[in-house]
């Protein structure tokens, strides 16, 4: 598996060979004058720098708001490759959402034995306050961000599910503009399926999640655990693009049973509170009692039907990474058909032969926590040294069920603007699905995650990783 | 709005005015200094008075020089007034409250920090203070003008406003208060080279040489000077204008919620005040009692401002 492999470039199959999404691209490209597009692409970082989209990164102090280096050319993808991708992860969303329900009320998939109950019991992602309840509509995951990477023409992944609260969408936005005010003549070129209405979309579907009590238009309002987060440039973009308020738990007091925010004109009642603070520091009479962060006494307002929290509280269940190598199954047995899209091979650690294959194998594994995220705290076994492995082996020994492994996927390639011209990196994709009682709604497109150092595998933003306009074209 | 924000904007805006009053101040005190050549300690200390921050001075400088006075006021992070760190808490302020700011008005505020951060990553050479100064000034006029031009005038205005008014007044009264005895009128130095070199301090201090002058062509006597600083309904940083724009935003505000408050008594007893105040009451009743008054006044208006709009709860 260390012998260098081919990878699947997305524009180019071989010197010459432009796949046919990017041949339009391709020509235009041709005739850019390089110096022109290096002066776009330093503009292009100053406009980001002045608008503030940047993001912090945990545990360093100096220059803390950084900002996600933008790549600029595109990444295509064509309608019928979207049509299917988006058909498979419509149905990944649902059987997940079915899931979700069923843990938490009748359990019948632990009793047909296809999860083990341990997995569920044990697990710190699974709320026991959550049993017996149904949010409305029976939607527990408004907002999803399901991570997809390609191998080859027609092997799409799913690499996690991502249905707490997944962040990027701002990225995907304010890449798409930034492209049209630089390159307005590529969107005559190619007809590109707009991104642009997504925070009105997610207005309309968190309005549509409201409590069945909710009478007249629902107040939506956003929580965020306040402008140190990482992702705090993001909360404050959509709050403004859906035109609802972003508030902070020391904003919100339970009054009358209902939550209610404070105002300059007195106390004003939400309806629906997308929450961008994890379940832990949601509640503190409920979960984490040191919570600084959450609304004391939250959960007995959501249990009591007078608040919708979106996504609910439990759903880390669902995309906790041991749960993952299960969902072929999950799928199939909510929705009686094969999974569309293929799931990464993956070995439990928590299983003895597996453990053994894993230790024995760490040099071309990717192991991960089981509720890592971010990149953080994982081996990449074929960039990682000999020192690394050892040291990692001895924490996978101690204990083996906090991790999963995976073959080192040989990701896709889109080309980035190096210094030298054109050079392939590696990419993977994050589609933005929107679910409500009434329907669901998935952008086309999403962010395009790019691993900016040559050969590296790690897309993610805390790690050295960019971003790339993602377009849909129309057929 | 929420409570939070409202204070996110008064805070926002009470800290870009304290940002350019301090740049001010310090421009003031360079051209004294440049045109003075003895006792320019005197000077400079009474500049750090102005600022109020006369104990976080003391307890780093042990003397008054130009070097220290104006690298502690523009870029000492250990003080909360210097012009960076107003900048950097405007833009904290900005960043809190930007579902409540137009684009530009938050470009323009996150532009001011970068440019100040850039500019003032070392301590300023005398020969680029006029540079960097006119720099700052250029910087905060570049978000008074988005602002201006592009906002609404709702709540989120008024409050702005209110945050700008309520800092300005304070920083006028300030600045009175600390040079109060040279514009009394029975002053040893009435009508000397010496007066006239304080009264142009006091004058550059608010950016108003030029203005008084138009005003009053040639009568430069302390006691027009004190009521073009206290009084003046055109002198857009006078106690009196600063008092008006409150009053104004605190009417809207009334109006737009249909609520009034404790905050609006206090603003009404104030007005009540300054329409029959004339400077020659003003120096009957003391000047340095009268600023004195009106700091803690308000101060304290401020703070009913925070109650009744539930800023912090």
């Amino acid at each position: 598996m260390n012998t260098p492999r081919k990878h699947f470039d997305e524009m180019l199959l071989g010197a010459n060979d432009v796949r046919a999404p990017y041949s339009a691209y391709d020509t235009w490209f041709a005739a850019q004058d390089p110096a022109r597009l290096t002066k776009k692409s330093k503009e292009a970082e100053a406009f980001f720098r002045r608008t503030g989209i940047t993001f912090n990164v945990y545990g360093q102090t100096a220059a803390q708001e950084r900002l996600i280096p933008f790549d600029l050319i595109p990444r295509i993808i064509a309608n019928r490759e979207w049509t299917k991708l988006s058909k498979g992860i419509e149905q990944r969303v649902r059987a997940i959402n079915m899931f979700l329900h069923d843990i938490y009320n009748r359990q019948e998939i632990l009793r047909a034995g296809i999860v083990p109950v341990d997995l569920i019991r044990k697990n710190v992602a699974f709320l026991p306050q959550m049993m017996g309840f149904s949010p409305p509509g029976g939607v527990y995951t408004h907002i999803v961000g399901t991570d997809i990477v390609r191998t080859g023409e027609d092997d799409f992944f799913v690499l996690e599910d991502n249905a707490r609260t997944p962040s990027g969408v701002s990225y995907m936005l304010e890449n798409r503009e930034t492209m049209l005010q630089m390159f307005p003549e590529l969107f005559s070129q190619n007809k590109v399926k707009p991104v642009s209405n997504y925070p009105k979309n997610l207005r309309r579907s968190l309005e549509a999640s409201a409590p069945a009590n909710c009478d007249g238009r629902p107040t939506v309002a956003i929580l965020t655990p306040g402008i140190h987060n990482s992702a705090y440039f993001e909360h404050s973009f959509l709050a403004d693009q859906m035109g609802v308020e972003l508030v902070e738990g020391h904003d919100l007091r339970v009054m009358d049973g209902r939550i209610k925010m404070r105002t300059t004109r007195g106390f004003e009642t939400i309806d629906v509170l997308y929450r961008r603070v994890d379940d832990d520091y949601l509640d503190p009479l409920n979960f984490n009692p040191d919570s600084m962060l959450g609304v004391p006494g939250i959960m007995d307002v959501y249990r009591a039907g007078n608040i919708t929290i979106a996504n609910a509280p439990g759903t880390g269940i669902a995309d906790d990474k041991a749960i993952y190598s299960y969902m072929p199954d999950i799928v199939e047995f909510y929705t009686g058909e094969k999974a569309l899209l293929k799931n990464v091979q993956t070995w439990r650690c928590s299983e003895a032969d597996s453990l053994k294959y894993v230790l024995e194998n760490l040099a071309d594994l990717v192991v991960k926590e089981v509720h890592g995220s971010g990149g953080y705290g994982m081996l990449v076994g074929p960039a990682a040294s000999k020192k690394e492995i050892t040291n990692f082996a001895a924490k996978l020994r101690k204990n083996p069920s906090n991790y999963i492994a995976q073959p080192t996927l040989s990701l896709s390639t889109v080309p980035i603007f190096a210094k030298k011209g054109l050079a392939p990196r590696h990419v993977d994709l994050r589609p933005f699905v929107l679910l409500s009682p009434k329907g669901m709604d998935i952008t086309p497109g999403g962010l395009t995650r790019v691993a900016l150092k040559e050969g590296s595998l790690v897309v993610n933003s805390s790690q050295g990783g960019g971003t790339k306009d993602t377009w849909v074209l129309e057929d | 709005m929420l409570g939070k924000t409202a204070g996110g904007l008064y805070w926002m805006f009470r800290f870009l005015e304290r940002s350019e009053n301090t740049a001010r101040l310090i421009e003031a005190g360079f051209r004294i200094a440049l045109t003075r050549s003895n006792d320019t300690a005197s000077e400079w200390k009474s500049v750090v008075t102005t600022a109020g921050v006369r104990a976080s001075y003391d307890a780093k400088y042990d003397s008054y020089t130009a070097t220290n006075v104006v690298d502690f006021l523009l870029r000492d992070p250990t003080n909360p007034s210097s012009v960076m760190s107003s900048a950097e808490k405007a833009r904290t302020n900005a960043r809190m409250v930007r579902t409540a700011l137009t684009t530009e008005v938050w470009e323009a505020v996150n532009e001011n920090w970068m440019v100040l951060r850039d500019t003032l990553k070392r301590p300023v050479k005398e020969t680029d203070l006029p540079t960097v100064l006119g720099n700052i000034r250029r910087q905060s006029a570049l978000v008074r003008g988005a602002m201006h031009g592009t906002m609404l005038r709702t709540d989120i205005y008024d409050f702005a406003q209110i945050g700008t008014a309520l800092e300005r007044a304070d920083n006028t009264a300030r600045i009175i208060d600390v040079k109060y005895y040279t514009l009394l009128p029975s002053s040893q130095f009435v009508g000397s080279a010496l007066d006239n070199v304080q009264w142009e301090t006091i004058l550059r201090s608010v950016s108003a040489h030029r203005s008084f002058r138009w005003l009053n062509e040639d009568d430069m006597t302390s006691a027009n000077i004190a009521d073009f600083l206290i009084l003046d309904s055109r002198f857009p940083r006078s106690l009196s204008f600063c008092s008006r724009i409150i009053e104004d935003s605190l009417g809207f505000l009334a109006k737009d919620y249909n609520q009034t408050h404790t905050c609006h008594d206090l603003i009404e007893a104030q007005r009540n005040t300054f329409r029959t105040l004339s400077i020659a009451m003003v120096f009957d009743a003391g000047l340095h009692q009268f600023i004195n008054d009106f700091i803690n006044q308000n101060n304290a208006l401020g703070q009913q401002i925070e109650a009744d709009y539930r800023f912090n709860g």
